[in-house]
């Protein structure tokens, strides 16, 4: 591991997460701490309860007991876009997009840039920070004045993600980025992912696909029932190990 | 020629059908009825007058069917506002005549709102229900009379009035339109409307405030259909409870003609107002057409029926 990642301070620190339903317990005693350009892999079956613990870190749900820590300092978010406002970004598996609205519009959606008197839409100036991104990012889309509706699967990806990008500032939230995708869009997403690391942001990713969890992340935590079965450096562990923490056999 | 095709599909055939079928009735009834007085000045701005009540209430059913909910109760909403207008004006001045129409629109359009925004009630079955209440309201107010309106600057401000030898009604159709497109296409209430038609998570995950769209859209529709209910009293100079009673369909069809999806996402402020001219026109030529009041119905709709069919064809590719 890289020694400057280890001396920054946590970015994310869950500490003792337990977050009960009525009385169905979704997740039990969950603890772990996210660092600046780190990407940390969350995996488990289904029901293990990845998505619920997203839900918690982007304040969707408030957690039982246990404590939520931006930068060392404790946080109970109200809503999500408390979170937001804390710079964290979430990336869903429906990925959120309004699909008869442009490309542009999506990215600055519920944030969108106004300039004059009257509050006007400032329609090129989104335009142009859009163009800016997509590039940089490499996303390859018609323009940024395209419909979504008119975008393959990987380009939608491709926009969620640059939009996750361009407003966080401390840490995003994957949730099975490339479950619908086909090989080379999904080549094309991780690198989107790789990228948000080189802009030393926190990511969380929940993946079903160990290969992908093995090339992106830093360290993979795994859950089992709600339960945190454990962490371990991707360098030090290998497929077989992680399985069976998945599986309990 | 990947890009050709992608250009292609992006030329939503919709967003043109209401400018060729405004010029296609509009080049058929000066050919047809040209010798009958269609094409005179005098009848010309006659389908523009009679058209602002329908304008007005177009304007509020594009915010609404943007934001992915409708409305069916304007018509109502117009009798009812119309009707209190009147009465209050029969005892007090102009502003709170006014003030009473406009909040009367304004109230119904906040009960919806509630109804469909915070209890998450079906707006197609809200406003199916208001639209019969207040339907029964508008009759039961005065006893199915028509209420004269006697207040001249009411007239003259709403009805048969003009300023700078512009009538009156021209006035509020523009400026209703220049305003309804400004906040729709300009501001970020505009793009919260579209974005929470489009896809209601999603804003709401980006921090759009989903409920209170819903509400202020619906508050927009009603209010809209206050100053209609106005506009027909000024114009007629008397209110009466089957006012705004056979607007629904030609309403939703200029808005639908006009571009506006019914499944929320997309609209048009412009497109609204030439699909109202543009079914203002029709009635207006199937009369003079000398056809019998059922027939005006049939074709009538058949015409609607076309026009909804080629502006959907694209919606489903």
């Amino acid at each position: 591991m890289d020694l400057s990642n280890t001396q920054a301070a946590d970015v994310l620190q869950l500490t003792n997460i337990h977050k009960a339903f009525g009385g169905v317990v979704a997740i039990e005693d969950f603890s772990l701490n996210l660092k600046a350009g780190e990407i940390v892999a969350l995996v488990g079956d289904n029901g293990a309860g990845k998505s619920t613990l997203i839900k918690i870190i982007s304040g969707v749900h408030a957690p039982t007991s246990g404590t939520i820590a931006i930068d060392g300092k404790e946080t109970s978010f109200k809503d999500a876009t408390e979170a937001r406002a804390s710079g964290i970004e979430v990336v869903y598996q429906d990925l959120a997009l309004a699909d008869e609205q442009a490309v542009y519009m999506n990215m600055f959606l519920g944030r969108e840039k106004t300039k004059g008197p009257f509050g006007q839409l400032d329609r090129k100036g989104m335009v142009q920070e859009t163009e800016d991104l997509v590039k940089e990012l490499d996303v390859r889309i018609p323009s940024a004045k395209t419909t979504i509706r008119n975008l393959s699967g990987g380009q939608r990806q491709g926009v969620a993600i640059a939009r996750a990008t361009h407003w966080a500032t401390k840490l995003v939230l994957l949730d099975e980025p490339t479950a619908a995708l086909g090989v080379a869009e999904t080549a094309k997403v991780e690198e989107n992912v790789a990228a948000l690391k080189e802009r030393n942001l926190a990511v969380l990713i929940i993946s079903h696909s160990l290969d992908q969890v093995f090339r992106l992340s830093d360290r993979i935590c795994v859950l089992r029932r709600g339960q945190q079965i454990g962490v371990r450096e991707t360098a030090k562990t290998d497929k077989n190990e992680i399985v069976s923490m998945i599986t309990g056999v | 020629m990947q890009s050709t095709m992608q250009k292609l599909r992006q030329l939503n055939l919709s967003q043109y059908v209401v400018y060729i079928g405004f010029l296609l009735i509009f080049l058929f009834f000066a050919v047809t009825l040209g010798n009958d007085g269609f094409l005179t000045q005098r009848n010309l701005t006659n389908i523009v007058l009679q058209t602002a009540p329908i304008t007005i209430m177009a304007i509020g059913l594009v915010f609404v069917l943007a934001a992915g909910e409708i409305d069916l109760s304007f018509g109502s909403i117009v009798a009812v506002a119309a009707l209190g207008s009147a009465v209050v004006l029969g005892d007090y001045p102009l502003f709170v005549g006014v003030l009473a129409g406009l909040g009367i629109g304004l109230a119904i359009g906040f009960f919806n709102g509630v109804l469909v925004a915070y209890l998450r009630l079906p707006s197609f079955l809200v406003t199916l229900a208001t639209m019969g209440l207040f339907a029964g309201v508008a009759r039961s107010m005065t006893d199915l009379r028509s209420v004269p309106v006697l207040n001249e600057s009411f007239v003259n401000m709403f009805g048969s009035g003009s300023l700078f030898g512009v009538p009156s009604l021209v006035l509020w159709t523009i400026g209703a339109v220049a305003l309804g497109h400004f906040v729709f296409r300009e501001t970020k209430f505009g793009a919260h409307v579209l974005a929470t038609g489009d896809n209601a998570r999603a804003a709401q995950v980006t921090g759009i405030k989903v409920p209170h769209v819903r509400l202020l859209v619906m508050m927009i529709c009603g209010g809209l259909a206050g100053l209609a209910g106005l506009l027909y009293a000024g114009r007629l100079q008397a209110a009466r409870y089957t006012l705004g009673e056979s607007d629904l369909m030609t309403v939703i069809a200029a808005v639908i003609i006009g571009g506006t999806a019914l499944k929320g996402g997309k609209g048009t402020i412009i497109g609204a107002l030439v699909g109202s001219l543009m079914m203002g026109m029709l009635n207006n030529g199937l009369i003079l057409m000398g056809l019998s009041v059922s027939d005006q119905m049939i074709v009538r709709g058949v015409i609607i029926l076309i026009a909804v069919a080629i502006s959907l064809r694209d919606v489903n590719n």
